[in-house]
């Protein structure tokens, strides 16, 4: 669903007109400038403000494309909870990243070189790059039109059902990301004394008092 | 919706098996707490062996979840593989892990997701279960990876090796992006249709570049291979002798299945890639290793040159090509497990060993360990009449008979040259003055040890059914 | 595909124009936002001395630098916090289309759900959820 007509790539038209084409241009340019921030920035935390603010653009052309789920989905995960925890991670550090940039300009050449070349490559690629003069006939999973069925409901229609095998693997995938959070990251203080609840209610007064005679002038 | 849920459940009920045992593992761990350690490593090897035995004996052929599940003769042979090579590091690593205070019940339970994950990948039809499974068996090595926490080598591994292999999932799922955005879909089936019927594209070779490329990663092929050395070294010994076996093997399975099944009609396109990596890793892999003193380290040269030499049966792209990727991962896997059970007794009472240096004289000290140790180095190096031989004779004989010489003839002198560092550690251990024996094996690494022997000396006895199998699981791609 | 291209469906505007009041609302909050910014800047009386500009933590000089560790437990928090959020992600596509996906859909999901359950027993029985 790239602006550009699936079937008639070929004839290279772009099909944009009217608010959205402004909202478009608006949205990549903001995204690819905030983009370039992130790695530009000195301050770390300006950079994750800036990854923050590229979501959002992604976020807005998705929406261009008709893709409400993903849209969302970027603003509730990638923004509501990835964001913030680079930020903690980025805090956490205590890192003096200015001083660790600083030596990154000497890689500087190199890493121009490497972005030149793949800069290349991409232009090579997305210049010469078609789909399939049958797509509109071989698509495996063609996406409804939207008058006949909203975007996040033509998700649901296949996502539970056809890729089932794909779903619940997904779940297995964060059982997995559970376990090694905890694994990698829980460690109990020693020594701390925790309330147990259970055994609070279980308590009787058999096993917790300790019922002695004191003689006089004994002590106990 | 899925009217063949029913028999789809049917035939990946190993795996469903799989997944349950995990988490009933988890359950049982967690509730019992860290003193159920050996139970739940006990129980998962039943688990893993339940699935192997499954899977060998009463899985039948056929496609489930709508062609994103394959189940064939290759996907039955690596599975068993794959489910025997993750028992065997279980049996041989738990002592190991016990001694170094990480013996955590999630250790079990990640391997078995892991080799679930294996699984999937194994038997993957589509590029949506392809990233799952690959997902899953990255995810659970990148935290086993890091499961000694307290050791900062241990800590680096695990970071390195996620973060390039998250730069590698980046780099598959660009790839396969590119392949969907030409073909309109995710299925092998449909992906190989759609290409059979139109002129080749720029932009989906490039889509195969980038699959390609996140699959070298995955088995550490040059160009990479960057990680392997630094994270085998670090990566507590256990973890090392289960990522160099069979996450590996998973890897050039569906490697294997990629290239046959998806892009089976631009072969010529992906021969070419593969015969360059191929060269450069078995040329990497014999010349890098030369200089290493640490046996891990040279395991991980040792490992991307043996990639090199799979590729070679890959690039043949015939019948033959691939009998012989299979049984030269058979072999691998039996010669890496030998090899990393003997690392792992390379103990002293101040505690474990990596250095080559340590071998010195262990000929005199501990015969029979150094008897079975020069066997496996031969192996390894290809001396004829060993397993490893027969490996590569294989995949050399396919790459001929494909017209494929020179790549044969590079394969050849690389294992040459190769030949040089294993034979080194030989002369470690036979002629160089002793430095003292080390600690007497324990019964499973002994178990595992011993068997890799026998297994590399005895193939060329039977060899003939082992070949016979691996005949027909090649036969399901011809 | 054709008919999903900007400007051609008026499924596809309707969808765009049911946004026009987010659109607007941040305008809004843009303009409001910049000018609480820039009027002081303009109206406000501004006499700056270094006392007056530098930093103290109840009337003391600053102790330390302002980034300081946070501890480790913030981070397994909030990446167990991650997990749970991308399953609730997975909840929204599932209840739009809960009547057109059948048994098979409503099982799948609570399939999921039981998947990330045994996840969530073992977090507690671990103590992960506990701060101490």
């Amino acid at each position: 669903m790239l602006p550009t007509k699936g079937g008639e790539a070929h004839s290279g038209t772009v099909m944009l007109n009217g608010l959205p084409a402004v909202f478009f241009y608006l949205f990549a340019f903001v995204a690819i400038a905030s983009a370039f921030m992130v790695i530009a920035a000195r301050n770390p935390v300006h950079s994750v403000l800036f990854l923050i603010l590229t979501f959002f653009n992604a976020a807005g052309l998705f929406l261009l494309t008709g893709a409400e789920f993903l849209a969302m989905i970027l603003l509730v995960v990638y923004v509501g909870a990835v964001a913030v925890l680079f930020l903690f991670v980025v805090m956490m550090l205590d890192v003096d990243f200015a001083e660790l940039k600083s030596g990154a300009l000497q890689y500087a050449p190199i890493g121009a070189l490497v972005g030149i070349i793949l800069v290349g490559e991409l232009i090579v690629v997305l210049g010469g790059y078609a789909f399939s003069p049958r797509l509109a006939a071989t698509t495996g999973q063609p996406t409804p039109p939207l008058a006949e069925r909203a975007n996040t409901a033509a998700l649901g229609d296949v996502l539970y059902t056809h890729y089932l095998f794909a779903f619940q693997l997904a779940g297995m995938v964060l059982l997995v990301a559970m376990i090694g959070a905890i694994v990698l990251t829980l460690r109990h203080k020693a020594n701390v004394r925790r309330q147990d609840i259970n055994q609070q209610v279980a308590r009787v007064p058999e096993t917790a008092i300790e019922i002695r005679k004191v003689r006089t002038g004994e002590g106990v | 919706m899925l009217p063949d849920l029913r028999s789809s459940i049917a035939l990946a009920s190993p795996e469903l098996f799989l997944a349950i045992a995990a988490m009933v593992l988890l359950m049982i761990g967690v509730s019992v707490g860290r003193k159920a350690t050996l139970l739940v490593t006990s129980l998962a090897i039943v688990a893993l062996a339940v699935a192997a035995v499954w899977v060998a004996g009463f899985s039948h052929d056929g496609a489930a979840f709508g062609g994103m599940f394959v189940m064939d003769s290759f996907a039955r042979f690596a599975k068993v593989l794959a489910l025997a090579g993750s028992a065997a590091t279980l049996l041989m690593g738990y002592n190991f892990i016990r001694a170094a205070r990480f013996d955590t019940i999630e250790f079990p339970v990640l391997i078995v997701l892991c080799t679930l994950g294996m699984m999937v990948m194994i038997s993957a039809g589509d590029m949506l279960a392809l990233y799952m499974g690959l997902e899953l068996q990255s995810l659970a090595i990148y935290v086993l990876a890091a499961s000694n926490r307290d050791s900062l080598r241990s800590t680096e591994a695990g970071l390195k090796y996620f973060v390039l292999g998250a730069l590698s999932s980046g780099m598959l799922l660009y790839g396969i992006s590119l392949v969907y955005g030409y073909t309109g879909n995710t299925s092998f089936a449909a992906i190989a249709q759609a290409l059979a019927a139109d002129q080749r594209q720029l932009g989906l070779v490039f889509g195969l570049v980038f699959v390609l490329a996140g699959l070298a990663f995955k088995i550490s092929a040059v160009p990479f291979h960057m990680w392997t050395p630094d994270v085998y070294e670090g990566a507590p010994t256990p973890v090392t002798a289960f990522m160099a076996a069979a996450p590996k093997m998973a890897a050039i399975a569906l490697t294997v299945r990629v290239t046959m099944d998806a892009f089976e009609p631009i072969a010529a396109d992906w021969r070419q890639i593969v015969i360059f990596i191929s060269i450069a890793s078995m040329a990497l892999g014999s010349f890098a290793a030369i200089g290493q003193r640490n046996i891990k380290r040279l395991m991980a040269y040792s490992s991307i040159g043996h990639m090199g030499f799979v590729l070679v049966g890959l690039a043949a792209n015939s019948q033959e090509g691939v009998r012989g990727v299979a049984l030269y991962m058979l072999i691998y896997l039996v010669m890496t497990l030998g090899t990393f059970a003997f690392i792992m007794s390379m103990r002293r009472t101040t505690g474990h060993v990596e250095n080559t240096d340590e071998l010195s004289g262990l000929a005199s000290t501990n015969p029979v360990m150094a008897t079975v140790m020069t066997l496996l180095m031969f192996s390894l190096a290809g001396i004829p009449p060993l397993a490893g031989f027969w490996a590569k004779w294989y995949v050399f004989l396919a790459a001929i008979n494909a017209q494929l010489y020179t790549l044969a003839v590079i394969g050849v002198l690389t294992s040459v040259v190769g030949a040089y560092y294993y034979l080194r550690v030989i002369k470690i251990m036979w002629f160089d003055e002793p430095v003292g024996g080390f600690l007497p094996m324990s019964g499973e690494l002994r178990a595992v040890l011993g068997f890799s022997g026998a297994f590399i000396l005895l193939y060329i006895v039977f060899g003939g059914p082992i070949g016979r199998v691996a005949s027909a699981a090649a036969a399901s791609f011809f | 595909m054709g008919e999903l291209a900007f400007g051609q469906s008026g499924a596809m505007d309707a969808l765009l124009y049911s946004y026009m009041p987010v659109v607007i609302f941040m305008g809004v909050a843009l303009l409001i936002g910049v000018a609480l910014i820039v009027t002081p800047f303009i109206v406000a009386y501004r006499n700056p001395d270094p006392e007056k500009l530098s930093a103290y933590e109840c009337g003391f000089n600053a102790f330390d630098d302002a980034r300081m560790k946070f501890d480790v437990r913030f981070y397994l928090v909030s990446i167990l916090f991650i997990i749970f959020d991308l399953e609730v992600a997975f909840l929204f596509p599932w209840a739009v289309s809960f009547g057109a996906i059948g048994w098979v859909g409503f099982w799948s999901m609570m399939a999921f759900l039981g998947v990330l359950t045994i996840g969530f027993i073992y977090e507690w029985k671990k103590g992960a959820l506990e701060w101490d």
